[in-house]
């Protein structure tokens, strides 16, 4: 691609990057507002709202050069323009995107970083100090994000390794579902764990801007307005769609009723497993993606998270985190050249070698994300503290946290 | 003098209140109520899990009435809350000894 403004490729990006605000507020919120219980709705929804704000302020003081500047070593960006300060008056074009100008390439990226963030309040609601998550948002995205996203999409070790992560099945899914794994051991379990959405019909809402969204995420991770664009989209629709039809059918073949909740999670892990993969596979592999996600996901979050006894409230691994390993490998495979020709493809095309690489980075990330995530959250605990005290988990934390609530009775 | 307590469901509470009205019983008290049978509630299930709710929502309706009235009234209830499924509720008869009007105070039947 030559450096040439393109105003179609331009205005494509500001609509994906309002797509992909609109997934994390009041998209996310949303999903996890209505599954938790009515006395933590608010504290619940505020978890994402709070992150978004502050993943925006940081972002453009110093995250964006840290995960997308001049490389060090592989490891991190250079901070050259703290403050982003001269890139909006210099106007120029981005080096990732040639025909788009490089603010609106940064502000792109600042709505993954905020929607990665956000992803992990999933696991440790109805338990974790309001407090101690203001620490942990901007420690975690300048600890863990900034490097992942800088070693797969910045020009770091992974993305020189040539690594194939579309739109974020390393950096946005594995990364946020490790952390909140690891997370979630420190937290603790709640004193009331079980599953009772309070509100279902939130979470229909949420589902419904997390797919619509989802377009700008994978389709605008095309980087312009392109045959690859569309491509995307469909991919991701239909691995989607599939994966809603495979968890409705485990829901059938393992209790007995075809569950709402159920066709959202399925929907939500279809999603989230053809992410890393959208840009470089076509229909066939999509629904193969779709439905093999669904399935490892169901009997992830049914069948490991109780044999383990982790209390990942949201099922933040158990969706996300899993969906995120199961799509960077199924990159690894399904990738061709035929759709993307910037690549060499995967194991089927003939690049067995691909699948090693991946299969690298699942493991690299999925390590660093939770050891780095643990001592953050270590520190916090000894600090700040990470738990709730328990009369205020068992009264609810809207009340008791924001002397506000989501209902009257 | 009686008070009929009776546990419905919500969805009945319009239906009782008309055919009480039908018959001339106009006053009653209404509380939104958690209860179980027998039966120990209904399960749910969520991502691959089953829950026990064993608290339904049910409504609870108060009546005080004369004594001779209490079969009528009785009879009216149970035509109009009955779906003949589980979960219909029940109704409980005790003995009233006395009853005050606050705005005149008036005592016994003519306060009910």
């Amino acid at each position: 691609m030559d450096p040439i403004f393109s105003s179609g490729d331009t205005a494509w990006m500001l609509i994906s990057t309002a797509l992909v605000i609109l997934m994390t507020i009041p998209g996310l919120a949303l999903f996890y507002g209505g599954l938790i219980r009515r006395e933590n709705v608010l504290n619940t929804l505020f978890l994402s709202f709070i992150t978004f704000s502050i993943v925006s302020v940081l972002w453009f003081i110093y995250g964006y050069d840290l995960a997308f500047g001049a490389d060090i070593w592989g490891v991190l960006g250079t901070l050259t323009n703290p403050f982003f300060n001269g890139v909006l008056e210099s106007g120029t074009l981005s080096s990732y995107a040639p025909t788009i100008p490089e603010g609106l390439y940064a502000v792109f990226q600042m709505t993954f970083a905020a929607i990665t963030v956000a992803l992990i309040s999933g696991a440790i609601v109805e338990r974790m100090k309001f407090s101690a998550w203001l620490a942990f948002v901007p420690l975690w995205l300048t600890m863990v994000y900034l490097p992942i996203a800088h070693w797969v999409w910045g020009g770091g070790w992974l993305f020189q390794m040539g690594v194939l992560d579309f739109a974020g099945g390393i950096v946005v899914h594995l990364s946020s579902g490790i952390g909140a794994l690891a997370l979630v051991l420190l937290v603790g379990i709640r004193k009331n764990a079980r599953l009772l959405p309070h509100h279902l019909g939130y979470s229909v809402i949420g589902t419904g801007l997390l797919w619509f969204g989802w377009f700008g995420f994978n389709a605008g991770s095309a980087l312009g307005a392109t045959n690859l664009a569309v491509s995307a989209m469909i991919v991701t629709n239909t691995s989607a769609a599939m994966g809603m039809l495979a968890w409705v059918l485990m829901d059938k073949l393992n209790t007995g009723k075809p569950t709402l909740l159920g066709a959202l999670s399925g929907a939500v892990a279809g999603l989230a497993t053809i992410t890393p993969a959208a840009g470089y596979v076509n229909i066939t592999s999509a629904l193969i993606i779709g439905f093999m996600s669904s399935v490892i996901c169901y009997y992830a979050v049914s069948h490991l998270k109780p044999l383990i006894g982790y209390d990942d409230a949201l099922d933040v691994f158990g969706i996300h985190g899993m969906s995120g390993i199961i799509g960077t490998l199924a990159a690894g495979i399904f990738a061709t050249p035929l759709i993307n020709s910037a690549i060499k493809g995967g194991l089927i095309a003939g690049n067995p070698a691909q699948l090693g690489i991946q299969l690298l980075a699942v493991v690299v990330v999925g390590l660093y994300s939770f050891v780095a995530t643990y001592i953050i959250g270590k520190v916090i605990d000894r600090t700040i503290g990470l738990r709730v005290e328990e009369d205020h988990e068992v009264q609810g934390l809207d009340l008791n946290l924001h002397e506000e609530s989501g209902y009257r009775p | 003098m009686k008070k009929i307590m009776t546990i419905i469901r919500p969805d009945k509470l319009e239906d009782v209140k008309q055919a009480l009205e039908d018959i001339g019983c106009l006053g009653m008290t209404v509380k939104e109520v958690k209860g179980r049978g027998i039966q120990l509630g209904i399960t749910e299930s969520y991502r691959g899990k089953d829950y026990k709710v064993d608290l339904l929502p049910k409504t609870q309706v108060e009546i005080v009435a004369p004594a001779e009235d209490v079969e009528a009234i009785v009879d009216t209830i149970v035509k109009s809350a009955q779906t003949g499924c589980i979960g219909d509720g029940k109704i409980f008869i005790s003995p009233v000894e006395d009853v005050v009007r606050i705005r005149t105070g008036e005592r016994g039947k003519k306060a009910i």
